[in-house]
């Protein structure tokens, strides 16, 4: 465990959860904590509960036991959305064909918030968003018609437009090559070192444990390591996991 | 064509329908991209047996067929959540059960007649005054809904989960497109009939979905294709004789066509 720094503030804290699917466990006495300024990896293998423990944070879904706190509240309490940025799995799935051009994904999320925003103000929003993820040339882009590494950074573009504090990736880089990976590592370490945003990313990949990252937490349904890069690297949490028969793509940076 | 806009029923059918029409147009370009296209079939089937109840009992069957639409919306949406049924099962059986019930309701009140048929084949040129401005009221409400929920209703059609997270109450809002659907579908039946609406909901939205690049062109195409069908459909249909609901479907169809030969490459 970290002991949280009693500068900085904690974002989230989970205690204790459990959550089954089909009489299955998929997490099993979870507790994390995420301070402010921290860029935590969540690694684990396929089906380790990575996803699973997102939504519960986030709250599109329910522990069976324990508790979530986002800035102090619970999920079904906590309606400051705009402080909160996701990016799904799932999020360059969507249907190849949908109308909406790069612009319009961007705005659909400012326009959902609780506040009603002026179109300048949206104007402003949407550009400075695009311009930090070097999207900004694609604007009148139709989303399906980029590539892979493009969308994700729209998707981005979408969740800082709003002014997050902290911000959910799950597995941003499957489908992105690999000299892309780094363009877009580097830009989540821009936003939060320069940014001062908070990240969490979650990958089965450990390539990601780079120069980045400064936590790490490693679940295959229980949470087997949480602390800082480096004690990561001098701790044989890897190995453990490896040892366990789970399958971890392991490249060295 | 003056003697055309002299006839006060021709300027009535104008105007509902093509209230009415924009809002099946706006609505099917959410429900197609939501995997939805049938929703507009099997619920103008149960209508049906909403109409067909109002004939029975003796109360004015839209308002009937609109409650009967409106709970078989929400239904179906809860079905489709809670049961695991596959795609379109849930639908597909209520419609079919829709259309049974109605047949033995309609013929139980022994009203197996003319105005049965005016349902399902649609008489917008009956269409009474207090019938026009009730349903261009509704198809203005169904508008303004769209309106002030669009960036919502879009952020959770092309990404549920981000918007669910980012605070769209997605759930509520399955409900009110839920609802909105059904108002319209029963005020679509006015103009097209029951065995036509789904074409309202489905013709216009693909036309806009297959031309645009941008969300808004696309809900702003379906719009116009939706108005011009009305009008040159209406229009045709007085000049050759023709049934008014066929013609403005097929009228649709033509101008989807068209539009298809400028549809957006890549
Ligand atoms: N909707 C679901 N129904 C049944 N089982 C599920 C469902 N979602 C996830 N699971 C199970 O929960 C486990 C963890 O899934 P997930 O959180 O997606 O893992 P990860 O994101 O680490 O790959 C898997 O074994 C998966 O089979
Ligand atoms: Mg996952």
């Amino acid at each position: 465990m970290v002991l949280p720094d009693a500068e900085a503030a904690e974002l989230i804290r989970v205690e204790g959860l459990h959550f089954s699917r089909g009489g299955r466990p998929v997490l099993t006495d979870v507790s994390l904590s995420i301070i402010e300024g921290d860029f935590l990896a969540i690694l684990g293998p396929n089906g380790s509960g990575k996803t699973t423990l997102l939504k519960i944070i986030l709250g599109l879904l329910k522990p069976d036991q324990g508790w979530v706190r986002l800035f102090g509240r619970p999920p079904e309490d906590f309606v400051e959305r705009e402080l909160v940025g996701y990016i799904p799995q799932k999020a360059t799935h969507f249907d190849p064909l949908f109308p909406a051009s790069v612009r319009e994904v961007v705005a659909m999320a400012l326009r959902s918030g609780r506040r009603r925003i002026s179109r300048p103000d949206e104007d402003t929003a949407v550009r400075i968003a695009l311009e930090t993820v070097d999207m900004i040339e694609f604007w009148n882009r139709r989303i399906g018609r980029l590539s892979g590494g493009q969308q994700q950074r729209v998707f981005i573009a979408r969740a800082i437009a709003r002014n997050p504090r902290i911000l959910f990736l799950d597995e941003p880089t499957t489908g992105v090559d690999a000299e892309n990976q780094d363009r877009f590592y580097d830009l989540l370490g821009r936003l939060n070192t320069s940014g001062r945003l908070t990240i969490v990313l979650v990958t089965h990949d450990t390539g990601i444990v780079n120069k980045h990252v400064n936590k790490v937490a490693c679940l295959n349904q229980r949470l087997f390591f949480h602390g800082t890069h480096d004690q990561f690297c001098s701790s044989g949490a890897l190995k453990e996991m490896i040892a366990g028969g789970h399958h971890l793509v392991l490249h060295r940076h | 064509m003056d003697a055309f806009f002299e006839y006060a029923f021709l300027q009535r059918a104008v105007g509902a329908g093509v209230c009415i029409a924009v809002a099946c147009a706006v609505l099917g370009v959410f429900l197609l991209l939501r995997k939805d296209a049938m929703i507009g079939h099997g619920l103008s089937h149960i209508a049906f047996a909403g109409i067909a109840l109002g004939l029975l009992i003796r109360q004015w069957p839209m308002a009937v067929s609109l409650a009967v639409a409106v709970v078989a919306a929400l239904g179906i949406m809860k079905l489709k959540e809670s049961a695991g049924f596959h795609g379109d099962t849930a639908i597909a059986v209520c419609s079919s059960l829709g259309m049974a019930v109605g047949v033995i309701l309609a013929s139980i009140s022994g009203r197996f007649d003319a105005s049965l048929l005016s349902y399902l084949f649609g008489d917008i040129l009956a269409i009474e005054p207090a019938e026009v401005v009730l349903s261009a009221l509704m198809a203005l409400a169904v508008l303004v809904i769209t309106a002030v929920f669009y960036h919502r209703f879009m952020f959770m059609t092309f990404d549920r989960e981000a918007a669910q997270a980012a605070g769209v109450p997605v759930r509520r809002l399955d409900a009110l497109m839920s609802v909105a659907t059904a108002i319209t579908v029963v005020l679509g039946m006015k103009i097209v009939g029951i065995l036509l609406v789904a074409a309202f909901l489905v013709i216009p939205a693909a036309a806009g979905l297959q031309t645009a690049v941008r969300f808004k062109s696309a809900v702003g195409i379906a719009a116009v294709v939706a108005s011009a069908s009305v009008v040159v459909g209406l229009a045709a249909a007085y000049l050759l004789d023709w049934p008014a609901s066929g013609t403005i479907v097929v009228v649709s169809f033509l101008i989807f066509g068209i539009l298809f030969l400028f549809r957006r490459r890549a």
